[in-house]
């Protein structure tokens, strides 16, 4: 009885304590996580001279708010600027490309290997899952070597084609496992009704799959977009292709280009990614814990 | 979509149609007219064809081809004289293995990947702890941590680099103006300080916590899952016979974690040792960070040695692939005896 009522009080101590821990703690991570990103947008706003004299500041004084950073990492090299326009062009055509062959090819590609039986589907399965956890550094080596040998090396299109074979695995896992919560039944009531398997999957499976197919999309979306090793292996020598991530990376190691500017091109490349995530965070860290990073 | 089964390995699933139902349906249907079990068969074939001949083309042979051009004199120069059917030698594993940092650089990246890993899921689990309980604006504070994660990685390291730079970064200003440090730190250029006295690597430690930073979320993802399915009459049964916090978390919370922490480590162990992005960003690997990955990477553009990088990057994948066969193998024996 008294050890009960001794680690009931040891208990209750525990208690006030992580009363006390548990707020600290959340905070210092919420600080950790966000820090950073408001240090961004802190010095993308600020004047580089203004960050030189006081580095320390943690905010920035209406007055001393400068969005010229934005228009000189924005405007094309000719007029002096940095040319993130076109490097924003280029990561859109990669992006929106590679998601839409990755989804034409992976929700047939998923829906058969949910609900048809065929000669090797578990084979197949086994095999995608293999090429998601390959690291791409092996497969860096015999990509730009094959690249440069059939001279796409520096087109977007070859980048586009590496995404999509890259990405196409990870979306077939996550649309499978969309596919076989969607009752059976549903698609047998159609087939008797007297359609073809085509149908069934253009009429039922597909509208009932489309939250999935849209939160996939958007996942695809943020992996093309960040991608950096096969955008720096593929297209360094060709400025003009250069990606949002790319032309960040390049152009950091350049002492002319102001620090400032370049977290203007920061922010650009950030931010489309943290609204996606916003908009759609519901649906994508189901997505996530699924699909993961292709690391 | 369920997050709790979600990224565990894939478990097959019986088809809508077991596979025994064909051999009525052939004979009832006669020759002419292919069953409808055949007819989803071809179906199905023709709907993953395109996936498997891009991931075939795409992925599968040309690992096959790494292998084969690790064992051939290839450099980028004479890449377009050099067939299939070379000169097979072990010369480039021999020039790989005893050159000069390989040990190092495994080394580095051994410490890189378990110090990261652990790391991460260690934060990640505090978090996914800390947040357990509800309160208001919960689902935003779990959002907002889930943005390391999520950021593009060449602004997240820019970001850092600059923050810890120690001419104009604030993390520098801060630590000499208010903590009292005697000097900048150069985190990601100083190969080692002297902390109280004691030699500490300063860039390697500064490119594990921020590898720690960005996955710390993918962990607290997993757990924060996994902990929602965990039910609470133990824990309440516990509370009542008098267990401390610290005693429910320990003897009953933790066990029903331990599974899917095995799992993160395993899959967090694998992405960080094949990780190139973080570092290459942060140190270029310099000061010390010099991981195997980055070694491939050089072996490839800058010295346009195309065999010597294959070599490396095999020689990669093999380490990473016994050292997983072997925890997977210890952590089953464990299983099993628990």
């Amino acid at each position: 009885m008294s050890a009960t009522t001794h680690s009931g009080g040891r208990g209750a101590a525990e208690q006030r304590v992580l009363a006390v821990v548990r707020p600290v703690v959340i905070a210092l991570l919420l600080l950790a996580a966000l820090f950073p990103f408001y240090y961004m947008v802190l010095l993308s706003f600020r004047p580089l001279q203004g960050v030189l004299q006081d580095p320390g500041a943690l905010w920035v004084s209406p007055g001393e708010i400068d969005l010229g950073t934005y228009g000189d990492v924005l405007a094309p090299v000719s007029d002096g600027g940095q040319g993130f326009l076109s490097f924003i062009r280029n990561s859109m055509l990669v992006a929106v490309g590679t998601v839409l062959i990755a989804l034409l090819v992976s929700i047939p590609g998923a829906y058969a290997v949910s609900r048809l039986e065929f000669f090797g589907r578990r084979r197949i399965s086994a095999l995608f899952l293999g090429v998601y956890f390959f690291p791409s550094i092996l497969l860096a080596v015999p990509l730009f070597v094959f690249f440069t040998r059939i001279g796409l090396r520096g087109s977007l299109v070859g980048l586009l084609v590496v995404y999509v074979a890259q990405v196409v695995a990870v979306s077939i896992y996550m649309l499978r496992n969309y596919f076989d919560t969607i009752p059976v039944s549903l698609e047998d009531a159609a087939v008797i009704d007297g359609c073809s398997r085509l149908q069934v999957m253009r009429h039922v499976s597909l509208p009932l799959a489309a939250p999935a197919i849209v939160s996939n999309a958007l996942f695809i979306f943020m992996i093309a977009w960040n991608e950096f090793l096969f955008a720096l292996l593929f297209l360094v020598e060709r400025r003009e292709n250069w990606t949002v991530s790319l032309g960040l990376s390049q152009l950091a190691g350049s002492i002319e280009v102001p620090t400032t500017v370049l977290m203007a091109g920061s922010v650009i490349l950030t931010l489309p990614i943290i609204v996606l995530f916003f908009l759609s965070e519901r649906w994508l860290t189901g997505g996530l814990t699924a699909g993961a990073e292709k690391g | 979509m369920t997050e709790g089964q979600a990224g565990a390995p894939v478990v097959e699933r019986p088809a809508g149609r077991p596979p025994q139902g064909s051999g009525d349906g052939r004979r009832s249907g006669g020759r002419r007219r292919p069953s409808r079990a055949q007819r989803d068969a071809r179906t199905g074939l023709a709907l993953i064809s395109p996936t498997v001949v891009l991931v075939v083309v795409m992925v599968v042979l040309p690992i096959l081809w790494t292998v084969s051009l690790a064992f051939q004199r290839v450099r980028l120069l004479n890449l377009r004289s050099t067939g299939i059917f070379g000169d097979y030698s072990l010369d480039n594993f021999r020039s790989v293995l005893t050159s000069n940092g390989f040990v190092d650089g495994l080394v580095t990246t051994l410490a890189y990947s378990v110090g990261g890993t652990a790391l991460a899921i260690g934060i990640g689990l505090t978090a996914a702890l800390a947040l357990r309980t509800p309160f208001r604006g919960r689902g935003l504070v779990r959002a907002a941590l889930l943005l390391p994660y999520v950021a593009p990685v060449v602004a997240a390291a820019f970001v850092w680099t600059t923050m810890l730079n120690p001419q104009y970064g604030i993390v520098n200003e801060l630590g000499t103006g208010l903590l009292g440090w005697d000097e900048p730190v150069a985190f990601f250029s100083s190969r080692s300080d002297e902390l109280l006295g004691i030699p500490v690597p300063t860039a390697l430690l500064s490119v594990i916590a921020f590898e720690a930073w960005r996955s710390f979320p993918f962990a607290f993802l997993f757990l924060t899952a996994r902990l929602e399915a965990v039910p609470d009459t133990y824990e309440e049964a516990a509370r009542l016979d008098g267990a401390t916090p610290t005693q429910r978390f320990r003897h009953i919370v933790l066990p029903q974690l331990a599974p899917t922490i095995a799992v993160l480590a395993v899959l967090r162990f694998i992405w960080t040792f094949n990780n190139f992005d973080d570092i290459y960003l942060l140190t270029g690997g310099g000061a010390g960070t010099r991981v195997v990955s980055v070694r491939v990477f050089d072996y490839l553009t800058a010295r346009g040695d195309i065999g010597a990088a294959a070599a490396q990057a095999l020689v990669l994948a093999v380490i990473l692939a016994v050292i997983v066969l072997v925890y997977l193998r210890v952590f089953s024996r464990a299983e099993e005896q628990a």
